[in-house]
């Protein structure tokens, strides 16, 4: 096996931010340098290779100039200017060193430690505090500030002085954040954390309260605190701290790290990176990764603090097998398990056909782990069932913008929202679901960019600290066709398109017969507005924006995908910015926002039924040939089955057996009742997870899994950019996720022989064309890169569509608005919508599983007060949600958020099953379900359902596990 | 899957592709089930249109005797 290298860390804190500009060259202590136009001498010095002392500085935040001690001096100008706040200037000479900096320097410095506690030794932040560095770089000796014999030196530390009378200067600690911990005694003011709060994170939940010798870092008003305040947690104040101010609970409790690892975070689609911080093989914990392209350093609770899963209780380390659902679990070798599971899923082949059985890739895993799983299905077991939990999300992006640009790629990376002017988010929450990208959008919107957020909900991003959209279109559930066609409309018959790009780069005469379609009066917004719910004049002018105010760039989620239109929607997207010209270059774009860590992945993998990886229809002799002489097999030629049909196929005896791996189909998937059907129909189900999740109740072999942090392999995420996951300890079950399917593959005569994940990688390089460059030796040294990655793109391809569109002219697609079938009505008046919340990720397996559920410990019916009113629902009341399919209880919380005639609830907890009241309508081209749309009726009830005790009841049964034989 | 259900699938197909201009809607919709459906969906969908194809929309019932006929060539 090959030794990899990890690439060195190089992410030096260079004190201010990089700037753009013309070069300027100068002189630092007898050094030249040249830098851009803009750039501190700070930063100068820095590119130099000499440190400034400072504080207050951090180059992920504005200069501030507050702490004093990066004072140089410059040839020809008066005293010591701040290096931090001086601009660099053609010719300038800076000595950074002089006696009398020096002097100066240590001066603030014996100020500063004079109001700091000189308990260093046994601080938490010991060896890894700015102050005990700078205190150290400036050679401090002596704090000549004594207090005279009977009048206390005012100070912040001492909780009582020598007499014993309390310091009224002296604040406890807060300890209320389960991950961090704020000890104002330790504090110096030099509002970094309050900095990092707006202008990293966009929250603005610090201030800095009082003046002078007063002034504390406070959460809000002064009684509020660290949780109860707007804070979400997202840890940037606590990398921002240079003191043990703001300390992380895990390295108070486990010490300072001193090895790290550069990873990826396992949770949503932005997928950042985090230097996980170790000593030995325990994990200190996740810093994000400041050369993270995708999140820039920034980080989210989830990421940055809640892995805690990965060592919960919970957590199954051995595998288990029963013949029956109705058994206990037994725990056996992993060489029964894989005997058990071969025997039986060879026989089930025998008995009811080779298409008997297929399998269920993981968008939480890795790229590699996916491609062997659609392997084992295309190889092993010889059929195409193969799906992925992209069904249930982004399979409309795959179709809507194959069928109009040539390819489901999203187009941009995140930095392209540093050029955007005018944003058009549609059902998508990203403070919530997104939030880094979330953070560096309200970033851009500070600078002036317009929002624009079409949403059922008063999302955050409507409305929050110093950001306000410019439009929110508030459209009822079910309706995005009808009202993206309406912004069509009004932009094509207002004359605003952009008819040179339209004209070059999109089939013209297809055009044409759009320009005609949307130009008809009935998708004017004013037709459409009784429908939609939308205000047909706010519509106009956020119509108008986005055609005219500049770089347009469209951002969606699920609320556009999971619908019975929803790959007609992702097409309108598609028509709007080609009609607009938002293609091709920074700052525009058809941007999907990526719901699982992997998802984009498990796609490019080859998860779906129909395609190999790369997206190539399995109808291509020539595409199966391929595979055909890589693996020595025959490739069947016709599409494979689709989640649903599965579980429709189960329902019908010619479906029999499932490996489902890294996905909880029976909590995730709708119409929960038919799922258990399906499932119950199955002889073999093996669920391969880090726990017995819900699909496991109705699993006769389980396979335990091993945790991002403990395999290699590659993520990509929303930006197709694939990332590196490093090992950095032992899987805890024995075997990374990728030799568990081997160990299967073998059982059943595979004949695999892996001995890691980068061969993996070089098989798919090998054999799909927009990977061929990559593998982990490039990906080592660039640390990241997005596909298309061959001979055309070395370096990978920030921005799709550049110079024409993948499937050659962009090609206008008519998009007329059919309702869904699923309509309110006199027994179920109100429509259900489903979302997520921050602190809680998809069906909140990981997440329970941390204290995060001090945020979120229950799904909440949101419901507006009128509709409250006339059903006698108060807030916090227990109430019965119920449709057509199902019904189940939880508690309501009244909010103006929602309309009225539309309610709003997570997904996360399972005795929730806010999945036993979706429906079985899917998008017509892509049997994606409609999550978003269920006609339902609210009533106050007194406790859970009888499917909900029935539920749990079984799900107890099914979960005991035998004690281990003697 | 309920003989309803496919129905239902088939004509939201349908639906879709009586709303583009294409000459050939039939044609449309046959590439889509081609592509999409797996083999013993099929077989139920020919079944069904064997049996009268009752509720399918006509686009539909002719769409699947030309994947039969292209499947069988």
């Amino acid at each position: 096996m090959k030794d990899f290298i990890l690439p060195p860390l190089n992410d030096r804190d260079m004190g201010t931010p990089t700037k753009q500009g013309a070069p300027i060259t100068l002189t630092i202590d007898g050094f030249a340098v040249t830098v851009p136009e803009g750039t501190s001498v700070m930063r100068a010095a820095a590119e130099a290779g000499l440190q400034i002392p400072k504080l207050c500085a951090s180059d992920n935040l504005e200069a501030f100039g507050s702490c004093r001690l990066c004072v140089v001096e410059i040839e020809g100008r008066r005293g010591t200017p701040a290096s931090c706040t001086t601009p660099v200037v053609e010719g300038m000479v800076v000595r950074t060193q002089t006696q009398h900096i020096k002097k100066i320097r240590k001066g603030v410095m014996e100020l500063y430690i004079s109001d700091h506690p000189l308990d260093c030794l046994t601080c938490a932040a010991n060896n890894d505090c700015e102050l005990q560095d700078m205190a150290g770089m400036v050679g401090l000796r002596d704090v000549r500030y004594i207090a005279p014999a009977n009048a206390p030196l005012a100070n912040h530390f001492m909780r009582q002085n020598t007499s014993g009378e309390a310091n009224p200067q002296w604040l406890p600690k807060d300890e209320t954040n389960p991950y961090f911990t704020y000890d104002p005694a330790k504090c110096i003011v030099c509002s970094r954390c309050v900095r990092a709060c707006e202008e990293v994170q966009g929250t603005f939940a610090l201030t800095i309260e009082g003046r002078g010798f007063d002034s504390r870092v406070s959460f809000g008003a002064k009684t509020d605190t660290a949780l109860a305040s707007d804070c979400v947690s997202c840890g940037a104040c606590v990398q921002a701290c240079p003191t043990g101010t703001l300390q992380e609970n895990s390295v108070i409790e486990l010490g300072t790290p001193e090895r790290a690892v550069v990873t990826t975070c396992a949770y949503c689609g932005v997928g950042c990176s985090f230097k996980a911080e170790l000593n030995g093989d325990e994990l200190v914990r996740m810093v994000p990764y400041k050369n993270g392209k995708a999140n820039r350093g920034h980080s989210c609770v989830k990421g940055r603090f809640a892995y805690g899963y990965a060592n919960h209780k919970d957590r199954i380390l051995n595998p288990m097998i029963r013949d029956q659902i109705t058994d206990p679990w037994r725990e056996v070798s992993w060489t029964e398990a894989m005997e058990f599971t071969a025997t039986r899923l060879r026989a089930l082949q025998a008995k009811y056909g080779q298409k008997s059985i297929g399998v269920i890739t993981s968008s939480r895993c890795t790229n590699e782990e996916t491609y062997l799983v659609q392997k084992l299905a295309r190889a092993v077991f010889g059929n195409n069932n193969t799906d992925t939990c992209a069904r249930v999300c982004h399979s409309p992006t795959g179709y809507g913008l194959g069928q109009t640009f040539g390819t489901s790629a999203g187009t941009q990376d995140f930095d392209s929202v540093e050029h955007t002017d005018v944003v058009i988010v549609i059902g998508a929450n990203p403070t919530d679901g997104h939030p880094v990208f979330a953070s560096r959008l309200k970033k851009r919107m500070r600078k002036g960019a317009k929002l624009i957020v079409i949403d059922p909900r008063r999302i955050d991003l409507v409305k929050s600290a110093h950001i306000k959209a410019a439009h929110h279109l508030p459209l009822r559930p079910g309706t995005n066709v009808a009202v993206v066609t309406a912004l069509s409309h009004v932009i094509v018959t207002e004359g605003l398109m952009d008819e040179a790009f339209i004209r070059d780069r999109c089939d013209w005469d297809e055009f044409q017969d759009y320009a005609a379609f949307v130009s008809d009066l009935r998708h004017s917004p004013e037709a459409t507005a009784l429908l939609t719910g939308v205000d047909a004049n706010e519509l106009r002018a956020a119509a108008r924006l986005f055609a005219t105010g500049g770089n347009g760039a469209i951002y969606y989620g699920l609320g556009v995908t999971e619908h019975s239109q929803g790959s007609t929607t992702v097409m309108a997207i598609a028509n709007l910015a080609m009609l607009t010209g938002n293609i091709g270059r920074n700052g525009v774009g058809v941007n999907p926002l990526r719901g699982q860590n992997n998802v984009q992945g498990s796609c490019d993998m080859g998860s779906f039924p129909h395609e190999l990886p790369g997206y190539r229809h399995v109808k291509f002799p020539e595409v199966r040939k391929i595979y055909e002489d890589a693996w020595g097999i025959t490739i069947d030629p016709e599409p494979g089955l689709r989640i649903p049909n599965m579980l429709d196929a189960a329902v019908d005896g010619t479906f029999k057996g499932l490996y489902c791996q890294g996905e909880d189909i029976l909590q995730s998937d709708p119409d929960t009742k038919h799922v258990a059907a399906g499932l119950a129909a199955m002889e073999c189900v093996i669920v391969h997870d880090l726990f017995l999740n819900e699909t496991a109740n109705y699993a006769h072999v389980f396979l335990p899994g091993s945790s991002f942090l403990e395999k290699d392999g590659t993520f990509t995420n929303a930006e197709r950019r694939i990332n590196r996951v490093r090992k950095v300890m032992a899987p805890k079950n024995g075997y990374g996720d990728w030799e568990v399917t081997q160990l299967l593959a073998n059982a059943m005569n595979g004949n695999w022989t892996y001995t890691h994940p980068s061969q993996i990688m070089d098989e798919i390089a090998a054999t799909t064309p927009s990977f061929a460059g990559v593998n982990y030796d490039m990906l080592d040294a660039k640390g990241s890169v997005q596909w298309p990655c061959n001979d055309d793109n070395p370096d990978g391809t920030p921005l799709m569509h550049v110079d024409g569109f993948v499937r050659g002219k962009g090609r206008f697609i008519v998009t007329e608005y059919i309702a869904t079938d699923e309509k309110t009505g006199p027994r179920f008046p109100l429509l259900l919508t489903t979302g997520r919340i921050l602190s809680q990720y998809n069906v909140g397996a990981q997440t329970r599983r941390t204290d995060n559920v001090i945020w979120h410990d229950q799904d909440l019916l949101e419901i507006h007060p009128h509709d409250a009113e006339v059903r006698g629902v108060k807030d916090g009341d227990y109430i019965k949600l119920a449709s057509r399919s199902g019904e189940t209880t939880l508690r309501a919380t009244i909010t103006d958020r929602v309309s009225p005639g539309v309610v709003y609830t997570t997904f996360h907890h399972p005795d929730t099953q806010a999945n036993v009241i979706t429906t079985d309508f899917t998008d017509w081209a892509t049997n994606c379900p409609e999550y978003k749309v269920t006609a339902v009726q609210v009533s106050p009830s007194n406790g859970p359902t009888e499917w909900q005790t029935d539920y749990n009841t079984q799900a107890e049964q099914s979960r005991r596990i035998l004690p281990a034989a003697e | 899957m309920s003989p309803e259900k496919m129905v239902y699938m088939t004509n939201q197909i349908a639906t879709y592709f009586k709303t583009q201009a294409d000459p050939d809607r039939a044609g449309k919709i046959a590439d889509h089930l081609s592509d999409f459906w797996e083999p013993r969906m099929l077989e139920k969908l020919y079944a069904h249109v064997d049996s009268g194809g009752a509720g399918m929309d006509p686009l539909v019932v002719e769409a699947a005797q030309r994947v039969r006929r292209a499947k069988a060539a």
